[in-house]
């Protein structure tokens, strides 16, 4: 286990206790060394492995969202990231089902367990986004579905007996699938972007990468990190919410050079060099996902579960419902939602939350 | 195409060789050379031809056309991005090149329509492009009952390949009501882009699924002619090969890549291997080059003229006869032979209106007149078989 103190902010323990709002963190202080060697050890550095073991009994939640025209892989990538069937792909349906003349909002939950932790992920999919003549304001059921979620987290925060654990099914996360036009991004993309980059985390990623060469790869991101920065769309990481150096110089690099990931999904695997790899098999040779050389796929799973999945949740928590939190109080003159303290009923909730499969 | 087999074989040696023309005089009355005749004068006249590409922009459409016609027509493009079309509107441009290869001109000219499902709302975007093959279908009507028609420049659009994305699941709500507005109006052949990013069993299961639904929605793209019966297997074969891989799964590219050891193709290099764009396994550019360039250009401009174009033209003239003067009128009109009557162009309405009430008149003097000299006849008919019983 690590040897200083525990550090403000753990990737390795996904703790699931709801956290408080955190004030800005000043950098760790440095282990005294010398003052615990005279005293002894005393066994602070232990807490990380009780969060470790807590959080494995309890497991935790992860809800991703994904939007984007259908045909884009959108289902596929998510299987692919997650190692298993967690979404049902649009072309194993049955042949007669259409697109869907308006966008719906199918959640999924499913139970994912690895290392002896339990991962409860919410797939949202959005099946008839962008894919009509007309997709004015196709946007609109998504950011209604994400202030539903964070309505029913604050309805549950305000009740006088509280639940020991408030399920949360605010979207932590919500990959943006870009067409890989190779020009630059759709006035829908810019649209959508603009009106939720505020309410929920968005990472733009480039879907079924495997059209474009090295160069119109690398063409195509600085154009899109250009027109997305034109326009004021800021996507996960937000260089706003970067605690210390460490962080914004780790997010930098990632905003700057990898972002948007361009990623191929596959839950096919072929037979490579003596070892069997999740790919695609085209008559010129076989992409490989997880090759860093064909594809961004790697960098995307890594960046998602493995070192910004905790993040992804906390940003959701701290700023976005915060957000959400603040607005709704004001507009109740500073009071809860729900009856008021003098008896009076206050304006309802912007919406009827939509039930999902828990 | 002429066969200019069958032609060979009879002579022997290019027509009007003196060898051959003394012994065949006698049996033959030589009209066998006509074919020849044609081409000698369509080679001297050459060919025009108006291609149309449509579909959503980033679908390889230039590339293509690039690609198939070995130019650079669109060097000095410029792609808007997308805050720049936001506000955009769908335009028609065109471009012109002259090409020419064997000794034969072709003057091509292209047509774009960038902008083309573009916009968050793309309702009735299609009907710019409708209006553009209307309009040159009106000009052909107008220069055709012109005074001075030996010089028509034919600028009806001859053939529409439209581009289909392979990342949807088969025709998109837009593809269906862009080819449905279109598919009477000008010959369309369905076109998958960027077809590398596909598997080969997901090519046949989109192609499958593109085919379901352009029969269900009862669009008419263009209809390969069956081969003749007295063409070889060879040809035949290609064409059964060609009709069946429609919508053609293409890609597009102007580079040539060199490997290696391998000789230099036209392709696009991945890091996992090269898409060739020439080679059938990879995708059918060399069925679509073929089919439009090599075989059927002149079906296409045949197809335009004799079905598209005459359907425009009797709707156009059946719309503007009037009530009274419509049974004469349209007797006569649909009948080309009657030389008293003049088709009627499509002009802007309030000449149209002008029109037709000239017209009006001239029709009720000619009825008149035709009357009385039908009622003349009559006279003279009974005079005469007066005379005759007499």
């Amino acid at each position: 286990m690590s040897k200083g103190l525990p550090e403000a902010r753990t990737d390795a323990a996904m703790s699931e206790l709801v956290p408080e709002p955190r004030p800005k963190p000043a950098v760790p202080m440095k282990p005294v060394s010398i003052n615990s060697n005279l005293l002894g050890y005393i066994g602070i550095d232990t807490i990380i492995e009780q969060m470790r073991k807590k959080t494995m009994k309890t497991g935790f939640d992860f809800n991703i969202m994904v939007v984007g025209q259908s045909g884009l892989g959108k289902s596929t990538l998510v299987n692919t990231l997650f190692k298993s069937q967690v979404s049902r792909k649009a072309s194993s349906w049955n042949r007669e089902e259409k697109i869907p003349k308006t966008v719906e909002i199918k959640a999924i939950g499913h139970v994912i367990e690895e290392g002896g932790v339990k991962m409860k992920l919410t797939v949202i999919d959005t099946p008839g986004f962008g894919d009509q003549i007309n997709n004015e304001n196709c946007w609109e059921p998504i950011e209604k579905y994400i202030n539903e979620q964070y309505e029913k987290f604050l309805k549950e925060e305000v009740n006088i007996a509280r639940k020991k654990r408030i399920p949360d099914t605010r979207v932590h996360c919500c990959l943006y699938f870009i067409s890989p036009t190779g020009h630059s991004l759709r006035p829908l993309d810019l649209e959508f972007m603009k009106h939720l980059s505020k309410v929920v985390n968005i990472i733009p990623v480039i879907a079924k990468a495997d059209t474009m060469t090295l160069e119109e790869k690398s063409e195509f991101k600085q154009r899109v990190r250009k027109e997305l920065e034109v326009n004021g769309i800021e996507f996960y990481p937000q260089k706003e919410f970067d605690e210390d150096l460490e962080d914004k110089t780790e997010n930098d690099k990632i905003r700057q050079e990898s972002m948007p990931f361009a990623v191929v999904g596959s839950d096919k695997e072929y037979q490579v060099n003596g070892k069997r790899v999740l790919g695609r098999k085209t008559p010129w040779g076989i992409i490989e996902v997880e090759n860093l050389n064909h594809c961004e796929f790697a960098l995307l799973r890594d960046f998602v579960i493995r070192t910004h999945l905790q993040d992804l949740k906390e940003v959701t928590h701290n700023i976005h419902y915060e957000t959400y939190r603040a607005k709704r109080l004001n507009d109740n003159g500073g009071l809860p939602p729900g009856e008021g303290l003098l008896g009076t009923v206050l304006p309802p909730a912007p919406a009827t939350p939509c039930p999902t499969a828990e | 195409m002429w066969k200019m087999k069958g032609l060979k074989r009879k002579w022997g040696a290019t027509p009007g060789a003196a060898t051959t023309s003394t012994a065949m005089d006698k049996e033959y009355v030589g009209f066998a050379a006509l074919p020849n005749q044609l081409h000698r004068k369509s080679v001297k006249k050459g060919f025009d031809f108006t291609l149309m590409v449509a579909g959503e922009s980033g679908l390889g459409k230039s590339t293509l056309i690039n690609s198939l016609f070995l130019t650079n027509l669109y060097e000095d493009r410029q792609v808007p991005d997308a805050s720049a079309r936001t506000t955009q509107t769908l335009t028609i441009e065109r471009r012109g090149v002259e090409i020419e290869e064997g000794g034969i001109k072709v003057k091509l000219t292209l047509v774009d329509t960038p902008g083309f499902g573009d916009s968050v709302d793309c309702s009735d975007c299609w009907l710019p492009v409708v209006r553009f093959i209307e309009e040159q279908f009106e000009q052909y009507l107008r220069d055709e009952s012109g005074l001075n028609r030996k010089n028509i420049q034919d600028s009806r659009v001859h053939c529409c390949l439209y581009f289909i994305s392979p990342f949807g699941r088969g025709l998109r709500p837009l593809d269906v009501a862009f080819l449905r507005a279109v598919h009477e109006k000008v010959n369309v052949i369905p076109v998958i882009g960027k077809a590398d990013a596909l598997m080969p069993r997901e090519t046949q299961v989109l192609k499958q699924k593109i085919r379901d639904q352009l029969k269900e929605e009862e669009i008419n793209i263009y209809q390969f002619p069956e081969c003749d019966s007295d063409e070889d297997e060879e040809f035949k074969r290609q064409n059964e090969e060609m009709k069946g891989s429609i919508p053609f799964a293409v890609v597009g590219s102007c580079e040539v890549v060199r490997d290696g050891g391998t000789r230099p193709v036209r392709g696009r290099r991945y890091s996992w291997g090269t898409v060739e764009v020439e080679n059938p396994h990879h995708c059918d550019f060399l069925n679509l080059r073929r089919m439009l360039v090599q075989t059927h250009l002149q079906d296409l401009k045949e197809v335009t003229h004799d079905l598209l174009y005459e359907g425009y033209r009797a709707r156009c003239l059946q719309s503007l006869a009037r009530p009274g003067a419509r049974d004469r009128a349209s007797r006569s009109k649909l009948s080309r032979q009657s030389a008293t009557e003049i088709p009627l162009p499509m002009l802007p309405l309030a000449d149209t209106e002008k029109l037709i009430r000239e017209k009006d008149e001239e029709l009720r003097r000619m009825q008149e007149m035709l009357e009385k000299m039908q009622a003349q006849m009559q006279q003279s008919q009974a005079q005469g078989e007066q005379s005759d019983s007499l």
